[in-house]
């Protein structure tokens, strides 16, 4: 464990989070306006951080600001706790805040993510914090702003109903797979983030309280624990998840989010669960799928 | 046609800072009834049209309009809201720019089935037939219904926003210059659609035209405007063939005889 920042003596020294006070004060009250207004975008100071725009600062600000001491922290990216992004938000946090890590979903107290939700249900005492790009789900079908959130405010979202029936008329059902509108509360509609729309149905009523942070947008957004989120559909299209054919190639579970794995040039190929953690528990605990044991002569 | 007026229109004015815009106008709309104002280019005809349908506020003056439920409200003094559900049910607003008035980058029956989403249809077949229906009636081919109105010829965009208008079958229709860019015979056609739609659903409407023939062809009354004043109103075919004002005579005279 390297040492606590806020102990150095020099000048040049972080809080602890790396965050000063004040904006976490303030990242915090826009936070508690967020939960009090389940979908509803709060406005807020985003500040620079030392990572590029799109790497997840908006995440980032809102972990920040409410991990303690005591907390235990995961990052995913695409569900897999190994990836560059994942390893060094991590990596950031045991320095500037000193708190422990970890890969296991269950153990964690607060998860930040990037496009997945664990595969695990997650729990009454644990925090889920997206890093979100784009947080208006009206953005791409109405460029302005002023006329978005008016259309919020008066809850006019016959539009998203609009891109939805695009689909439809383009690809003879619903092609949007991520980022899917969801409906909160009754009320707000929200951008789930580039979550797979797999993940969609884990947020409806979820014990966990979900947050989402957009830096560069400067929005901040939450989804309270144990709140209705429903997805946006047809009467005689309704949402559906993806579904796939094979379970894990490595731990054969079914009903999982799998990603694709390129194996070699010859079009050989397999699915593997995208949330590592939750395949690697099953390998320990004795599950196998067909190409388990095979993967390392295939690398080689 | 019954025995009360759609909209009362009273001292409605709008000034830009010293400048009028339009001044004191006053008049009542019946169900049923196509009112013309023409005028030349800077009369206040736009101005006056954008007031009536509440997208801009005027200085002073009073619009009330009859609800489906018989009673009157006045617009100025609605919220938000309810003003802009008006504007999306009850109401049509077709620009002379169709590029301002559909979404050209959705298809055909996106852009018809909008306003039915907006209301809350959530069955995509219902809206898809509905919206196939409504481009025949504008004669468009329905097996256009996929393509956008950036693949689609000037007269097909503007009857595509008069459908994506009409859908909801407003009783109230705002028309800014509805023919202006389209050529002769396509405007002709244009004209012919309009006036047979208006005759089959019933509708009010309030076309803004400089050009006289529209007036002539589509509407029932027509207000004459110069400076943002109402200088003359009338029976179309009253004020087209005896004009009492210099300046309609003016106006009228001045159209050009093949």
């Amino acid at each position: 464990m390297s040492e606590e920042v806020s102990h150095h003596a020099g000048l040049a020294s972080y809080n602890f989070a790396y965050l000063d006070e004040q904006t976490k004060r303030m990242i915090r009250r826009a936070i508690l306006k967020a939960i009090a207004i389940p979908g509803y975008q709060v406005p807020f100071a985003s500040r620079e951080m030392p990572m590029p725009y799109g790497w997840g600062t908006g995440g980032v600000q809102v972990t920040a600001s409410i991990i303690g001491m005591e907390d235990v922290l995961k990052v995913i990216d695409q569900g897999a706790d190994d990836t560059t992004n994942a390893v060094s938000i991590r990596a950031f946090f045991r320095k500037v805040a000193n708190v422990a890590v970890t890969t296991h979903t269950k153990d964690a107290t607060i998860i930040q993510t990037r496009h997945r939700i664990p595969e695990e249900k997650l729990r009454e005492n644990q925090v889920l914090v997206y890093q979100v790009p784009i947080p208006e789900p009206l953005r791409f079908l109405e460029p302005r702003e002023t006329e978005t959130r008016k259309m919020h405010a008066l809850e006019e979202y016959g539009l998203m109903h609009v891109k939805l029936y695009e689909d439809i008329a383009k690809n003879g059902r619903i092609a949007t797979t991520y980022a899917y509108p969801v409906k909160v509360a009754g009320r707000y509609v929200m951008d789930p983030s580039p979550t797979p729309k797999f993940d969609n149905p884990k947020m409806h009523m979820s014990e966990a309280l979900q947050l989402f942070g957009a830096g560069r947008e400067k929005r901040i957004y939450a989804v309270p624990p144990f709140t209705e989120v429903v997805s946006l559909d047809f009467e005689d299209h309704p949402f559906e998840i993806q579904k796939f054919d094979k379970p894990c190639a490595l731990c054969g579970a079914e009903n999982v989010y799998l990603d694709e794995v390129i194996l070699d040039d010859r079009g050989g190929r397999m699915f593997v669960c995208s949330d590592t953690d939750h395949c690697e528990e099953r390998r320990e605990q004795g599950h196998a799928g067909h190409l388990l044991g095979k993967q390392k002569e295939a690398a080689e | 046609m019954t025995d009360t007026p759609l909209l009362k229109v009273r001292d409605v004015s709008k000034f830009y800072g010293n400048r009028i815009g339009c001044s004191n106008v006053a008049f009542d709309l019946w169900p049923g009834e196509v009112l013309a104002i023409v005028g030349e280019s800077g009369s206040g005809k736009t101005t006056l049209l954008n007031c009536l349908s509440t997208r801009l506020m005027p200085t002073t003056g009073t619009v009330e309009y009859q609800m489906r439920d018989g009673g009157y409200r006045d617009l100025y003094h609605m919220t938000e809201a309810e003003r802009r559900f008006l504007m999306r049910t009850d109401w049509g607003f077709v620009h002379q720019n169709p590029a301002d008035g559909l979404r050209m980058t959705v298809s055909a029956g996106a852009n018809v089935g909008e306003r039915l989403m907006a209301i809350g249809d959530r069955h995509y077949g219902k809206i898809r037939e509905t919206a196939s229906n409504w481009l025949e009636r504008v004669e468009i081919n329905t097996d256009r219904i996929d393509d956008q109105p950036r693949a689609f010829s000037g007269g097909m965009r503007q009857r595509l926003q008069i459908a994506r208008n009409l859908v909801t079958g407003p009783r109230l229709v705002f028309m800014d210059e509805p023919t202006g860019g389209l050529d002769v015979s396509v405007q002709a056609r244009l004209l012919d659609l309009v006036r047979g739609l208006v005759n089959d659903l019933g509708l009010s409407a309030i076309v803004v035209t400089h050009d006289l023939a529209v007036a002539r062809l589509l509407s029932h009354r027509m207000m004459v405007m110069k400076d943002g004043h109402v200088i003359e109103q009338g029976l179309t075919d009253r004020v087209l063939d005896d004009p009492r004002e210099p300046y309609t005579q003016l106006l009228v005279s001045s159209i050009l005889q093949v």
